[in-house]
């Protein structure tokens, strides 16, 4: 049995009420107002697509134990139509980012809205040919112009599916795929943002025919009913019409998997999998799922829900769609979020213009503790350190090259000291940071995000989180790092 | 141990120039009104000079690299001149580099001038630090600033010594209002105004918990002295001023690394301060000191000094600092001059500055600021953060 063997979220911290998207930008374009509900989540000034699926990747790997899981993997698929880089693979800033080894398969899916499940078939098929394991990350951060339909819709998330050969908690029944030259909407090489086609177009003649079409194409192909089926999952952000779509497919409303759009926003090409993501958190054994990809054409894959589900579900780290809902600060601001995502310039001062070259040999040099967040272990006094040295800092060791790499990424931490720093350049000042001791030994100073001075303690506990520490636009370069989240 | 510095060095001429934003004056504006007044006290000719040393730290805005900007600012006739950097007590290190000349018999008479030109940045504060610690570092460490990197001393000593973030942030102003007293006496400082302690609590956060009043000065500067051996000070004149002893501590790293440390001191401050009492064959610091320039390049960081450096009991500076103990007419002066706080920190001139204080208290010739009667006094120049740092120590008396 092939399948999927575990999955993950993420969902940024920051939501922001569409109420107040339309206060901002209503007047501009007051047909918006009918979109006005619920609220989006919005990546916050050091995250983007790659940041977000190394997140997910996180979240995905903690549901099975990390250690066993990243060494056993075979191939890791990045899908997103937002990725930072189009020359510099970025599946391959994510595996390192999630610690893979360097013997693996890499591929970024992009291009369109169907590309998340175009991973994920492409996953289940490299298990499918002889594969132990495969992991997809997805993950969107797409922007609508001020005053658009689509900066109300959009919002920023992503999910991740570990798919392999054994301990299968939804297994891979088959699948059925329309491709289609269908532009709804586009966006070229040089665009910033979406140019879609007349709404009325983009409903009825897209999501209400291909989503059926593709549905019934499949139930065909293997002899099913659509009341075989405990959930059906496809995205559509337009309220009613998502459930006409249901409907028309012949499918009962309880059967229809909530689309997200009230609390996350549609996150793109990730969309299809951060709802399989969900259906995977209330699934019982034996449910059969049915998930569609909708871009340029279709992909539907049917997964049948194993005993393993429960097992998978009880006593994980992982977050889910569930506990990122839960983590949550509300922005009240548009302007803020104008800002995080690039589209209002701030004054950053010469301190903030000020940014230096990145020196590609010293990056791969160090990119087991620049992406992965790897140190040193002292074979001798135990000692675990970051960066990693050559020799042992503990003053009572001092062993010379004894050393063996040490993983800090998924280790938990504590708040040795803090402060919040005005003077420093930061994308939402004070620039809060601090020095954190690990759990096992380890010490280090790094940023701190998703976070607020006053829930910044001495003490409080925190998690490592892959960033984007600076952009660099003058050089074209996206600069990762990790920070330091506070648990919540 | 080996014999040491003591006694084997004479100052016997220094300058500092009126520290500030000085816009219009450049580097070699700064370098030759140090070395006029050094020159001038000494006594002596610019022949007589036979090495120098030049601290400045922040190459990149300011004077240049290499000794040549002080050998031709002062158009030195091809002698041995070497510039040395180590971060904030980059001018404690021009110095012993002149003093340990002197004292090998390399030469007879040496110069040390430090000088910074900070305000050609566009900014305030200090250039980024992270530019300043290597391109690996600048890619795995946050955008740490001065302020926030002692803040975060500040918090540890907070929570270390159960002090409330208010109460603690009182102490600290206390510190400052005393270093500002003494700022408005002395006509070469930057700052030249008296604060009250309210005033310093209501001032604008910059890292918390360190506040505007917290923090010193960034200004433009130099300062120089004049060293030889103690038989050809004698001749030239009185009351030269003997170097007692002279220590630098680098951090190994494992503050920041190891989980030792903890956060509330500056382990490199004990340590150049033991040897340097042992050097100067002090037994018991806070009865034979008598006056202190510390680095008090925020107020937090002259608290934990006083205990660094032996003087106040572990985790209770407060009660000193309450008392009075630091003032200009307490038992130990700290900050005559007004400090770091009032002078503001062109880097490399800081050390020299301290040194030039303590200098002319001993002699007798500081003003409305004089101690009475100092016998000995104590200079600490500290660079990097408090989890990565150098601190520099000098002891000098009559």
């Amino acid at each position: 049995m092939i399948g999927i063997k575990s999955y993950g979220a993420y969902i940024p911290w920051n939501r922001l009420n569409r109420k107040a998207i339309y206060a901002a930008t209503g007047w501009f374009n007051s047909f918006t107002l009918s979109y006005a509900r619920g609220e989006k989540a919005i990546a916050s000034y050091d995250e983007d697509s790659l940041s977000m699926s190394v997140a997910a990747g996180m979240d995905c790997l903690r549901g099975i134990g990390e250690e066993e899981a990243t060494g056993a993997l075979e191939a890791l698929y990045l899908s997103s139509t937002t990725l930072p880089y189009r020359e510099r693979q970025n599946a391959g800033i994510v595996a390192a980012a999630l610690g893979l080894p360097e013997e693996i398969r890499t591929a970024d899916f992009t291009g369109s809205m169907k590309a998340g499940t175009a991973a994920l078939l492409a996953a289940c098929e490299s298990v499918q040919a002889g594969g132990k394991s495969a992991m997809v990350c997805s993950a969107d951060c797409r922007q609508g112009k001020a005053g658009s339909v689509q900066e109300q819709l959009f919002g920023d998330g992503g999910a991740a599916l570990l798919v392999g050969d054994s301990g299968v908690i939804a297994a891979f029944e088959g699948f059925h795929s329309i491709a289609a030259d269908f532009v709804d909407h586009r966006r070229a090489d040089t665009d910033k943002f979406d140019r879609a086609w007349e709404e009325r177009w983009l409903r009825d003649e897209g999501f209400v025919k291909f989503i059926p079409r593709v549905i019934k194409g499949l139930l065909d192909k293997y002899g099913l009913k659509i009341s075989d089926f405990a959930k059906i999952i496809y995205p559509c952000p337009y309220g009613n019409v998502h459930a006409s779509i249901g409907k028309i497919a012949g499918a009962g409303p309880e059967q229809l998997q909530d689309n997200l759009i009230a609390s996350v926003g549609d996150t793109g090409a990730a969309h299809p999998l951060l709802m399989l993501a969900a259906a995977l958190e209330e699934a019982k054994p034996g449910d059969r799922l049915l998930v569609v990809g909708y871009g340029n054409g279709c992909d539907a894959l049917i997964f049948r829900v194993t005993d393993e589900i429960e097992k998978s579900r009880a006593g994980m780290a992982r977050k889910g769609v569930k506990g990122y809902l839960a983590r949550r600060r509300e922005l009240n601001s548009y302007e803020k979020y104008a800002a995080f995502q690039g589209i209002l310039p701030l004054d950053l001062g010469i301190r903030g213009e000020d940014i230096p070259a990145t020196a590609f040999s010293l990056l791969w040099r160090e990119r087991k503790a620049v992406l992965s967040l790897s140190g040193s272990k002292c074979r001798a006094c135990g000692t675990p350190q970051f960066p990693s040295q050559r020799v042992c800092v503990n003053p009572e060791c001092g062993a010379i090259d004894d050393m063996e790499e040490y993983k800090f990424a998924w280790r938990k931490g504590s708040i040795f000291t803090f402060t919040a720093d005005n003077l420093a350049v930061s994308g939402e000042p004070p620039a809060i940071y601090g020095i954190v001791n690990f759990e096992g030994g380890g010490r280090f100073w790094f940023d701190f995000t998703d976070c607020e001075l006053k829930a910044v303690k001495v003490g409080a506990p925190v998690t490592m989180s892959f960033r984007r520490k600076y952009l660099d636009q003058g050089r074209g370069v996206h600069g990762y790092f990790w920070k330091a989240v506070l648990n919540d | 141990m080996a014999d040491g510095i003591k006694d084997k060095v004479a100052i016997i001429g220094m300058g500092c120039n009126k520290f500030g934003e000085l816009w219009n004056q450049g580097p070699e504006d700064l370098i030759v009104e140090a070395f006029k007044e050094a020159l001038e006290d000494a006594g002596i000719e610019k022949k007589d000079i036979q090495a120098a040393w030049l601290g400045t730290c922040v190459d990149d805005v300011n004077v240049g690299k290499s000794a040549v900007p002080l050998s031709t600012a002062l158009k030195l006739p091809f002698i041995p001149v070497t510039r040395t950097e180590n971060f904030c007590a980059t001018g404690s290190e021009a110095f012993r580099g002149a003093c340990y000349a002197v004292a090998s018999g390399a030469c007879d008479i040496a110069l040390a001038l430090g000088v910074e030109k900070l305000k050609d940045t566009g900014y305030g504060g200090l250039p980024e630090f992270t530019t300043l610690m290597g391109i690996k570092n600048r890619l795995i460490s946050p955008n740490i600033t001065a302020p926030g990197a002692f803040a975060m001393m500040a918090t540890r000593y907070f929570e270390q010594y159960g002090l409330d973030p208010e109460e603690g942030r009182r102490v600290l102003a206390r510190v400052s209002m005393k270093s500002h007293h003494n700022g408005a006496l002395n006509p070469k400082a930057h700052l030249r105004r008296e604060i009250t302690i309210e005033q310093a609590l209501k001032a604008p956060m910059v890292a918390w918990p360190l506040g505007l009043f917290d923090c010193c000065g960034v200004s433009d500067g130099a300062a120089a002295a004049i060293v030889t051996r103690p038989e050809i000070a004698k001749k030239l004149r009185a009351d030269a001023i003997y170097v007692k002893a002279l220590q630098v501590a680098a951090s190994p790293g494992e503050e920041l690394n190891y989980t030792k440390w903890d956060g509330a001191h500056v382990e490199t401050t004990v340590r150049a301060a033991t040897r340097a009492y042992q050097e100067a064959g002090i037994k018991n610091p806070r009865e034979e000191i008598n006056l202190m320039e510390v680095h008090d390049c925020f107020s937090i960081t002259e608290l934990v000094t006083y205990e660094d450096l032996m003087i106040s009991p572990r985790g209770r500076a407060r009660e000193d600092v309450e008392s009075g103990f630091y003032d200009l007419d307490g038992k130990i002066p700290c900050q005559p001059d007004g400090g770091l706080k009032c002078f503001g920190h062109p880097i490399g001139a800081s050390g020299l500055r301290m040194i030039y204080e303590v200098y002319k208290q001993l002699q007798g010739k500081a003003g409305a600021r004089q101690v009475k009667n100092p016998g000995l006094g104590l200079t600490h120049n500290l660079g990097g953060f408090p989890s990565c740092s150098v601190a520099s120590i000098s002891i000098l008396g009559n």
